[in-house]
């Protein structure tokens, strides 16, 4: 794992204990959640990405790519679930490519715990990882201190109180494909309506033995309306003072070509003469 | 002692248009209340359609445009080739979560033309990296509130370049002038395939 840099912590550091706050990051304060059912895995996360109480993305991607057969559900600090999930994924496809064997979930779950719990919680990723590899079908929660649990149905995020009341009234063992997905996408939509960190898509993914399917925005159960107003201005509202174009072919007033005559006959360097 | 985001002060917009991009920001350069100087431009170029726009703590505004003049100045001897915004949007991306621990106090956009296709490219930043693609439009600095506010009204898809640079220009203006931070004149970059028009906007000195 490349390192990270440093250098700007002191000055951070020194600018912080005078009283300045820290930065804003983007949070995806999330509805993510897991379920196993027979033959598979399937996991959902809604699709909004908050900064303080603004909206930043009302359509962002929280399922991330760890293996053909592995994916994540990442909730918490936004950067920190991107690019854990992006190092181990790396990590796992050397570690695939070296042992040529397919990877496995319980591999990519104990490099992200190894990973987190050596940032001792700072890292601030939470999540959910499932896949099917040679020896089952696997289902973890991994959170940002380290620890992981391992359980047939699962929940994260600022909404998985609101999920989690939807499996604990409606789960059943042996779901079927079909039901588990429903399943998944109502305690998602629990998220969505009644958690206010959460809200616009459901993205679902099921990953059996055979093949991953990724089912983005599975729901859209908050599509905006057409606009019956427009307020395209007219040419000329704004005031300009100054106005400079830069087309292509007027690049050559810039740069100008000369046409250097060819060497003809031996090639022969010239440091001798 | 208020946030290093808000000590400079800053707007930057940028906006999808039909096969082209709009990338506006203001130009004020301020020490807290007191303005220090109406001609502090936020928007970078790094190739012929790569527009980087950097709002939040000036030093770092520079230092940050200065330190992706040089990598991108190595990708392309390395290459042999511009770099394509997609590319560019992943290089920042990766050089801020470097500074996962100690971050630039900065929150880019990136707005430019794919290369091949001639596709509009925009995204925007956290300072630590995440990147967030938007199909619309994506707002950063002091202005970000009334930013979005003026956004989520006046933009709509498939806006020509005249009209692109109509709805930018005003929902820049007049975000910045309900912010005490923002304004004092502005730059509006209109990228197209064969052409980029920079305009400086008449803006409220006050």
């Amino acid at each position: 794992m490349p390192g990270f840099d440093f250098s700007n912590y002191n000055r951070n550091a020194a600018l912080h204990a005078r009283g300045m706050p820290l930065p804003k990051a983007t949070s995806t304060g999330t509805t993510i959640v897991g379920c196993i059912f027979d033959g598979g895995v399937v996991i959902a996360a809604d699709t909004r990405a908050t900064s303080g109480p603004i909206v930043a993305d009302k359509n962002c991607e929280k399922l991330h790519y760890i293996s053909p057969n592995i994916w994540c559900a990442g909730a918490g600090t936004a950067a920190d679930t991107e690019f854990t999930t992006a190092i181990v994924s790396s990590q796992l496809e050397l570690h695939a490519l070296s042992t040529g064997r397919k990877p496995r979930v319980v591999t990519c779950m104990t490099l992200l715990k190894q990973h987190l719990f050596r940032y001792q919680g700072y890292v601030g990723a939470y999540l959910v990882v499932a896949g099917v590899d040679p020896t089952g079908t696997h289902l973890f929660t991994v959170h940002a201190h380290g620890s992981t649990d391992k359980l047939p149905y699962v929940t994260m995020g600022s909404g998985s109180l609101a999920a989690m009341s939807v499996f604990e009234t409606q789960w059943k063992p042996q779901l079927t494909r079909d039901e588990a997905v429903k399943l998944c996408a109502d305690a998602i939509e629990a998220g969505i309506w009644n958690d206010l960190g959460s809200g616009s898509n459901v993205d679902v993914a099921v990953i059996t033995a055979e093949k991953t399917t990724l089912m983005r925005n599975y729901l859209r159960p908050n599509e905006r309306t057409q606009k019956l107003g427009r307020y395209v201005f007219e040419k000329g509202t704004t005031a300009v003072l100054n106005e400079k174009i830069i087309r292509k072919e007027d690049l050559s007033k810039f740069v100008t070509v000369h046409d250097l005559p060819t060497e003809t006959g031996d090639d022969k360097m010239e440091i001798d003469v | 002692m208020s946030s290093p985001f808000s000590i400079n002060g800053g707007a930057c917009v940028a906006m999808v248009g039909k096969d082209c991009v709009a990338i506006a920001c203001d130009l004020r350069l301020g020490l807290q209340a007191l303005t220090v100087s109406n001609n502090f431009p936020k928007i970078f170029q790094y190739g012929d359609h790569v527009f980087l726009g950097l709002t939040g703590l000036a030093t770092d505004v520079t230092t940050v445009s200065d330190l992706f003049r040089y990598k991108v100045n190595m990708y392309r001897l390395r290459e042999e080739r511009h770099i394509a915004p997609r590319t560019f949007a992943n290089l920042v991306s990766s050089s801020l979560y470097e500074r996962r621990f100690g971050p630039w106090f900065v929150s880019p956009v990136v707005a430019g033309l794919e290369p091949k296709t001639g596709k509009p490219f925009i995204c925007g930043f956290d300072s630590i990296g995440c990147i967030d693609f938007a199909k619309d439009f994506i707002v950063s600095g002091t202005a970000t509130d009334q930013l979005f506010g003026m956004c989520e009204s006046l933009w709509e898809p498939n806006l020509g370049p005249d009209e692109l640079f109509e709805t930018i220009s005003q929902a820049l203006l007049n975000a910045v002038d309900r912010d005490a931070l923002s304004g004092w004149g502005a730059h509006v970059y209109i990228i197209e395939k064969d052409k980029v028009t920079k305009r400086l906007l008449k803006g409220r000195q006050d």
